[in-house]
C-alpha cells in the first residue's frame, strides 16, 4: 500500500517536472525569439529610417514627433539627389574602375596562383611565405610611399592611379592557390601527355573548376571599388575621375544642423541600392568569401 | 629539360604580380622605414633640390610628443577597447540564439548579415541623421524643430534629449554615437564566423548537458564558449586590427573635419593622423606614425595569440 502511494507520487512528480520543463523550454524559446527580433529590429532600423526619410518633404522631415511613413511620398527627392551629387558621372567612373581592375586582377591572380600551385621553381616556398608576410602590414604604411610614387609617375587624377596600385592581392592569390591545389595533379599530367598547352589547360580545366572562388573574388573586388574612399580622395579627387563614395561625401559635406536630409538620404539610398542587389542575388558567394577572409572589400 | 623549362615559365606567370608588388608593396616598406628615420625630410623640398635632413629618431619623438597624436591614440584605443568586447559578446549571444532555433533561422541570419554589404560612409550619414538635432542647439535658449529619432525615442520613455553630434556636444556623446555605429557595423562578420563555428560543434556535448539538465547560461559558459574559443580568438584579433585602423566610420558621421562643428579633429584616429601628416607633406612623420601603428597592431596581435595559446581549446 505504502509502496503504491510512493510510486503514484513519483509518477506525479515526474509529470509535474516534465510540464515544468516544457514551460521552461517554451519560455526559453520565446525569450530567444524575442531577443533575436529585437536585435534584428535594431539592425534593420537605419535602413528603414533611410528610406522613410528619403521620401519626405523637408517640412515633414523637420516635424517632431516624426512621421513613421511619409504623409506624402516624394519621389522627386531621388531625382534631386541624382543631379545634386552628380551621381551619373560617379556611377560611370566607379563602374569603369571596378570592371577594369577586376578583370586585370583576375588575370594576374589566376596566373600567379597557377604558378604557385602547379609549377616547380627555385625559391617557391620562400617567395610564397614572403608574400603572405606582407598581408600583416597595414595598408596605410604603403599609402605614404605610393602617394609619392604615383605623383612622380604623373598618374594623379587618372583612372590608372585608381586601378594599378591595387591589382595584386596576396590574399586572392592565396585563396585561389588553395583551390587549385584541390584539383588532382593527374589531370594536369594527362593534359601534358596530350600536348595541351598550359594556358589552354588553365582556361579549360582549372578556371571552370575554381569558378566559385573566382566569383567571390569578383564580387569582393567590385564592392571594394564601390566602397573605397581614402585612396581615391587622396589621388583622384577631380570632377572627372571621382568615385562614388568620395563623391557622396563631397556632395553633402554637412552632416549636422539643418541639412536637406531627405535629398541626402535619397542619395545614400541610391548608393546603397546596388550593394543590396548584389547581396540579394549573390549572398552565397559573399558569405563564403568573407568567412574565409575577414576583410571588407 | 622539363625542369628548366618550368623555371622560366613559372617566373613568366608570376611576372605581372611580382613587378606590381615590387613597386607598390616592397619598395614602400623599405622607403617608409628609411623615411621614418630621416628628420626634417619633405618630399616637396627634395624635389626642389633641397636635401637637408638628419638621421635619427626625431620623427618618432616628435610624433609621440604631438598632442594630436596623443588624442588620436587615445581615441583609437578607447574605440578598440569598448567596441571589440561589446560587439563580440553581442555577436556571440546572437549566434547562439540563431543556432538554437529552427523556423526563421535563415531569414534572421540574412538580416544580421545585411550591414556587412554597406558603404560605411553612406550608412554613417544615416546614423548622423538619426542622432542629429535640427534647431539652434548650443545657444542659451535653443529653438528646436526636431530632436532626431533617437532623442524622440528617449523622450518617449521619459528621458531628456541629448546633444549627440551637434555644435556644443559632449566628447562622450560623440564617442557613444561612434561606438553604436562601429558595433552595428562589426556584428555581421562576427556572427557569420561564430555561427559557422557553432554548427561544427559536436551535438553530444549538448545532449549530455540536457540529461544533466544544466541551466542554459552554464551550457553557454562551460561548453559553447570553450569549444568556440578558436573562432572567438579569430574574431577578437581581426576586430582589434580593424579597430586600430578605424577611420571611415568617423568620416561617415562627422565628415572630414573628424569632429563636431565646435571641436574639429577631436575624434581623429591613428589612420586619420597619418593622412593629415601626408596632406601637410610631412612624409617622415607620416612614416613614423605608420610604423608606430604597425608596431601597436603587431604587439596586440601577439598578446592575443599568446593569450589564446593558453586559453583556446583546439
Amino acid at each position: 500500500m505504502a509502496e503504491q502511494t510512493t510510486r503514484v507520487m513519483q509518477a506525479r512528480d515526474m509529470q509535474k517536472t516534465s510540464i515544468q520543463q516544457k514551460i521552461a523550454s517554451f519560455l526559453g524559446k520565446a525569450g530567444i525569439y524575442l531577443f533575436l527580433f529585437l536585435m534584428a529590429g535594431i539592425v534593420l532600423f537605419p535602413f528603414y529610417w533611410m528610406i522613410n526619410s528619403s521620401l519626405k518633404s523637408l517640412a515633414e522631415y523637420r516635424l517632431s514627433p516624426p512621421t513613421f511613413w511619409p504623409n506624402q511620398v516624394l519621389w522627386t527627392n531621388y531625382a534631386d539627389a541624382f543631379t545634386t551629387a552628380n551621381l551619373g558621372t560617379l556611377f560611370k567612373n566607379t563602374m569603369i574602375v571596378g570592371i577594369v581592375s577586376t578583370l586585370l586582377s583576375l588575370v594576374i591572380t589566376v596566373l600567379s596562383a597557377f604558378a604557385f600551385a602547379r609549377l616547380e621553381f627555385k625559391g617557391k616556398e620562400l617567395l610564397f611565405a614572403a608574400l603572405l608576410a606582407t598581408m600583416m602590414i597595414p595598408g596605410e604604411l604603403f599609402t605614404i610611399t605610393n602617394f609619392a610614387t604615383v605623383t612622380n609617375l604623373g598618374w594623379r587624377n587618372t583612372y590608372t592611379v585608381l586601378i594599378v596600385p591595387f591589382l595584386v592581392s596576396v590574399f586572392y592569390i592565396y585563396l585561389l592557390r588553395q583551390n587549385f591545389l584541390q584539383i588532382p595533379n593527374e589531370l594536369y599530367l594527362a593534359a601534358k601527355v596530350d600536348g595541351t598547352s598550359d594556358i589552354k589547360y588553365l582556361w579549360k580545366v582549372m578556371v571552370p573548376l575554381a569558378l566559385p572562388t573566382l566569383i567571390s573574388i569578383t564580387i569582393l573586388k567590385m564592392m571594394g571599388a564601390w566602397n573605397s574612399y581614402i585612396w581615391p580622395r587622396l589621388v583622384a579627387n577631380d570632377e572627372a575621375h571621382r568615385l562614388i563614395t568620395n563623391g557622396l561625401r563631397n556632395a553633402f559635406t554637412d552632416t549636422t544642423g539643418d541639412v536637406n536630409y531627405p535629398v541626402q538620404m535619397a542619395a545614400v539610398a541610391l548608393v546603397s541600392l546596388p550593394l543590396f542587389l548584389v547581396f540579394v542575388f549573390l549572398r552565397k558567394y559573399i558569405m563564403s568569401g568573407v568567412s574565409r577572409s575577414g576583410i571588407k572589400g | 629539360m622539363v625542369e628548366s623549362k618550368q623555371q622560366w615559365k613559372a617566373w613568366l606567370y608570376l611576372a605581372p604580380a611580382i613587378v606590381l608588388l615590387l613597386v607598390f608593396t616592397v619598395w614602400p616598406i623599405i622607403n617608409t622605414v628609411v623615411m621614418a628615420f630621416m628628420e626634417d625630410y619633405s618630399g616637396l623640398a627634395s624635389i626642389g633640390g633641397e636635401t637637408s635632413f638628419r638621421i635619427g629618431l626625431g620623427n618618432f619623438t616628435k610624433v609621440a610628443q604631438n598632442a594630436d597624436f596623443q588624442s588620436a591614440l587615445r581615441n583609437t584605443m578607447l574605440l578598440c577597447l569598448i567596441t571589440v568586447p561589446v560587439s563580440t559578446v553581442l555577436a556571440l549571444l546572437i549566434a547562439v540564439a540563431l543556432h538554437a532555433i529552427k523556423p526563421l533561422q535563415k531569414a534572421l541570419q540574412t538580416i544580421f548579415f545585411l550591414p556587412y554589404v554597406t558603404n560605411s560612409i553612406a550608412i554613417g550619414m544615416v546614423f548622423a541623421a538619426m542622432f542629429n538635432v535640427i534647431g539652434s542647439v548650443g545657444t542659451r535658449r535653443p529653438l528646436i524643430s526636431s530632436y532626431g529619432i533617437i532623442n524622440d525615442v528617449i523622450r518617449f520613455f521619459g528621458g531628456n534629449w541629448v546633444n549627440w553630434i551637434n555644435s556644443g556636444s559632449d566628447y562622450w556623446a560623440n564617442m557613444f554615437v561612434l561606438i553604436v555605429y562601429i558595433v552595428w557595423n562589426a556584428l555581421p562578420f562576427k556572427i557569420l564566423i561564430l555561427l559557422g563555428g557553432l554548427t561544427s560543434i559536436n551535438k553530444q556535448y549538448y545532449e549530455a548537458a540536457k540529461v544533466d539538465s544544466t541551466p542554459r547560461w552554464r551550457v553557454l559558459w562551460r561548453i559553447t564558449v570553450p569549444l568556440l574559443s578558436p573562432m572567438l580568438a579569430y574574431v577578437i584579433i581581426t576586430g582589434f586590427i580593424a579597430g586600430f585602423k578605424e577611420y571611415t566610420s568617423i568620416v561617415g558621421i562627422y565628415g572630414e573635419s573628424m569632429g563636431p562643428v565646435h571641436a574639429p579633429h577631436r575624434l581623429n584616429t591613428m589612420v586619420g593622423l597619418i593622412y593629415d601628416s601626408l596632406a601637410s607633406n610631412n612624409q617622415g612623420r607620416a612614416s613614423a606614425a605608420a610604423l608606430i601603428l604597425f608596431g601597436i597592431i603587431l604587439v596586440v596581435t601577439l598578446i592575443n595569440l599568446w593569450v589564446s595559446k593558453k586559453r583556446v581549446h583546439y
